[in-house]
């Protein structure tokens, strides 16, 4: 590769704007030398008058690439856009070993590359019970039962008749940074913390479908949402969230419609609640006097404490944040500025205030929140940081608008010990070491 | 739930349907549902089993149907760790008695079953009669479940060999569930009033900003032959940037990327056979219904015709091989589809 030799300022990117192998090689390899030269050649290059350096220029100034000396492809050549080739590393992946069945399991999202708040719809996480299905949604219907005056049927033209709402919200699986309870078990931030997305939804409060129906809000305290998929899962949710207006029955997703994998055509948004009671392919609401004790609120979503009891119906995801660049599995190109960049998020509300430290936790330093800061939303932190080169422990520390702020694992693992699987929402933690390599590690 | 007032309901929906109340905020939106319909969906069971069917099922009868139905997931008596958590094990006859499963304390069985978690037996009736089996959910009448749920039963020693479960005893079968006394609701993740601590935190932190503490303690990180389990973390990470993803696998010969973007043949080959629904049996290093492909691969290695012989059963099925679950014809797959499929797998079966 011509980067070595044609190198005219500080450490600089190839041609094609990527490290080759041999260079990441390299820069494994001897992380000191490889530095040593590029700053070598940087100070050389900064003596040198601009002129003389035209004579031996970057190659992609030099060589004028095939984008500009050549016609490009007219408009709908895609008509569904896609992403640049370029950025097929960036897509929804699996942790081997974590499941057995493709049906029963759950992708993440790639959040070490992703930006803002918004997740792109085809690189939500996804976690199915029994398979995903493309529901037609002609045949698609809602039944509302139970404790309602009217037990009615709804279409999907009824629904897009009715007067919509959008708004953003995160959604997390409770069993979200599960893997890492007791120790690190995962490289990177897509499999410690992907299970986690961030998307305007729209749709029909579900409170104006129980007036509709004439629910009886006083004896039916609780809902069922029950899905159209072949597990037909079920969750039991408060009637208090649905009287606030939060919950809605959504259709649509970014703009779009629902993707399959997040319940085309209709699920049930649950603001601020794991990601399991925001039942996909919502077939039924059941209005009820007690909860359900499905399998998912009996079996699976129970939260086993050190006493040796479960927790049960433990379903708001409490203030979290993670820091997705530097993160885990990822190597600084040089020393010199850094954004540390991450994103935070509280089931109670908007987030307050995030707080990083690169020391490990010994003093911290407060972040710029980014707008939009949203209840129950994802809200990007930015903070600027310069390394120099020497190891540092980076965190982020949520604080949420109640006061409650993000726990240490020691502090976390005092009250529920380290095999409750759901609910990890501990300061996460990516130690940097001299060569720029990044790595997952806990502190107490 | 809410069977016990179907025939009020029904009596009360054909006054509803033309009186004032109903439907009447949104105007043609909506339309009553029939009590056929109501029945046909609302097929919950809850713990005070409220939505429960009239039925009965031996747990002889829940044998030969768990055999047929649910031992190529579950194993035979519900122990197989192959394809999903067992449901059975870990249970004693002094956690009938108390209703806590006192491994769950100890910590003494290496995996958490089903019952040692659930705590009523409806979540069992219902999840059965709406899931189950695996591929054919919603398949099983009452008497059916009830035989099923029967020999889970007395797999897990709550009764005996010649029970017969029913709708007039399951309630007395609730008060012997091994884990019936072991769920809490005192905690503060709830968010409504009719649980729970009116949502108090458990944990307390304290937004400190400077000398927070005197030393880090590091407690754990990636030991280094987990580095390369999620494959190449270079590959996973942005081209561009202030970062790179970390080379943590070294590119397999021949299957190096030609470019940024053009998916690998492995990638193509696990890409047509997860379209194709083949993994939904065959694992590539795992054993699902069916064998893996790393496994297949192995057993025909260096044999001379693998490849047409491989396709033809593929094509028409096959049975016997890999043990007594047949695996049907695949007729919609393509004749070039399946040779790709085969090739890549008696190359190796690389997962990318």
């Amino acid at each position: 590769m011509a980067l070595q030799d044609e190198r005219p300022g500080r450490l600089r990117r190839a041609p094609e704007n990527f490290l080759t192998q041999e260079d990441i090689q390299a820069v494994q390899a001897g992380r000191r030398s490889f530095m040593r030269n590029a700053f070598v050649a940087a100070s050389a290059a900064m003596g040198a008058p601009m002129l003389a350096r035209a004579a031996s220029g970057d190659s992609a100034i030099m060589n004028l690439p095939p984008w500009s000396t050549s016609l490009g492809q007219p408009v709908a050549a895609r008509p569904y856009g896609l992403p640049s080739k370029y950025e097929s590393n960036l897509v929804r992946r699996e942790s081997p070993g974590l499941t057995r069945v493709g049906g029963s399991s759950v992708s993440f999202a790639p959040l070490q590359g992703l930006f803002g708040i918004i997740t792109p719809s085809g690189l939500h996480f996804e976690r199915h019970h029994q398979g995903w299905h493309d529901v037609d949604p002609g045949k698609h219907r809602l039944m509302i039962n139970g404790l309602v005056k009217t037990q009615a049927i709804f279409t999907m033209d009824d629904l897009l008749r009715l007067p919509g709402v959008s708004r953003i919200h995160f959604i997390e699986c409770g069993a979200n940074t599960g893997m890492e309870w007791g120790n690190v078990a995962v490289p990177t931030v897509q499999y410690s913390h992907g299970m986690l997305s961030c998307s305007e939804f729209t749709g029909v409060p579900l409170r104006d479908l129980l007036e509709q129906c004439g629910a009886d809000f006083k004896k039916g305290r609780y809902v069922l949402a029950e899905g159209a998929d072949g597990s037909s899962m079920t969750r039991t949710i408060p009637m208090e969230l649905i009287e606030s207006g939060e919950v809605m029955v959504a259709y649509g997703q970014n703009g779009e419609m629902l993707r399959p994998e997040n319940g085309y055509p209709l699920r049930l948004i649950v603001p601020g609640v794991q990601g399991v009671s925001w039942v996909k392919w919502l077939r039924r609401i059941e209005v009820g006097d007690k909860p359900w004790g499905a399998k998912d609120e009996a079996v699976h979503y129970v939260d086993l404490m050190p006493d040796g009891t479960h927790r049960q119906y433990s379903s708001i995801q409490e203030a979290k944040s993670v820091i997705t660049s530097p993160s885990g599995g990822q190597i600084l190109l040089a020393k010199g500025f850094y954004n540390i960049t991450g994103l935070a998020w509280s089931g109670r509300g908007k987030i307050k205030q995030v707080d990083v430290s690169t020391d490990g936790g010994i003093n911290w330093r407060r972040a710029r929140l980014e707008s939009p800061v949203l209840s129950k939303a994802l809200t990007r932190f930015n903070i600027d940081w310069v390394w120099d080169g020497k190891p540092v422990i980076l965190q982020s520390r949520a604080m949420d608008e109640t006061g409650y702020v993000q726990p240490s694992y020691g502090q976390l693992r005092a009250v529920r010990g380290t095999k409750s699987i759901y609910h990890n929402n501990a300061i996460q933690s990516w130690k940097i070491n001299e060569s720029g390599e990044v790595g997952n590690v806990q502190v107490l | 739930m809410s069977r016990f007032s179907k025939t009020v309901v029904a009596a009360l929906l054909a006054g509803c349907a033309l009186g004032a109340h109903a439907l009447d905020r949104y105007p043609g939106l909506g339309r009553v549902a029939t009590a056929e319909e109501v029945k046909a969906w609302d097929i919950d069971v809850r713990p005070d089993f409220v939505g429960l069917p009239k039925g009965s099922g031996s747990v002889d009868d829940g044998a030969d149907i768990f055999e047929n139905k649910c031992a190529s997931c579950h194993g035979s008596f519900g122990e197989s760790n192959e394809v999903f958590t067992p449901l059975v094990g870990g249970t004693t006859k002094e956690d009938v008695q108390t209703g806590r499963v006192k491994a769950l304390v100890t910590g003494s069985f290496p995996q958490r079953t089903t019952f040692m978690k659930v705590p009523t037996i409806s979540t069992l009736f219902d999840y059965i009669q709406r899931a189950m089996p695996w591929t054919a959910p919603k398949s099983l009448k009452p008497d059916e479940v009830y035989a099923v749920l029967a020999y889970l039963l007395n797999l897990a020693e709550v009764v005996p060999a010649d029970f017969v479960l029913s709708d007039q005893n399951i309630r007395d079968v609730q008060n012997l569930m091994p884990n019936r006394n072991g769920m809490s609701t005192d905690h503060g993740m709830w968010p409504g009033r009719g649980m729970g601590n009116g949502g108090k935190p458990d944990v307390k932190n304290v937004a400190c900003m400077k000398d927070c503490k005197t030393e880090v303690k590091l407690t754990s990180s990636l030991p280094e032959y987990a580095q390369d389990a999620h494959g190449n973390l270079a590959d996973q990470n942005r081209l561009v940037g202030g970062v790179r993803g970390k080379q943590t696998v070294a590119p397999a010969e021949g299957d190096e990327k030609a470019i940024a973007g053009q998916p690998s043949t492995n990638a193509i080959a696990t890409a047509l056979a997860t379209e194709k629904g083949c993994m939904a049996c065959h694992g590539v290093a795992n054993k699902i219904v069916g064998p893996s492909y790393q496994d297949v691969a192995a057993k025909y290695k260096g044999q001379d015709g693998a490849e047409a012989r491989l396709v033809a059963k593929v094509k028409s099925g096959g049975q016997g091989v890999w043990g007594a679950i047949p695996m049907p014809a695949q007729s919609h797959v393509k004749d070039e589809e399946i040779s790709k499929l085969v090739q890549w797998i008696l190359s190796g079966a690389k997962a990318q």
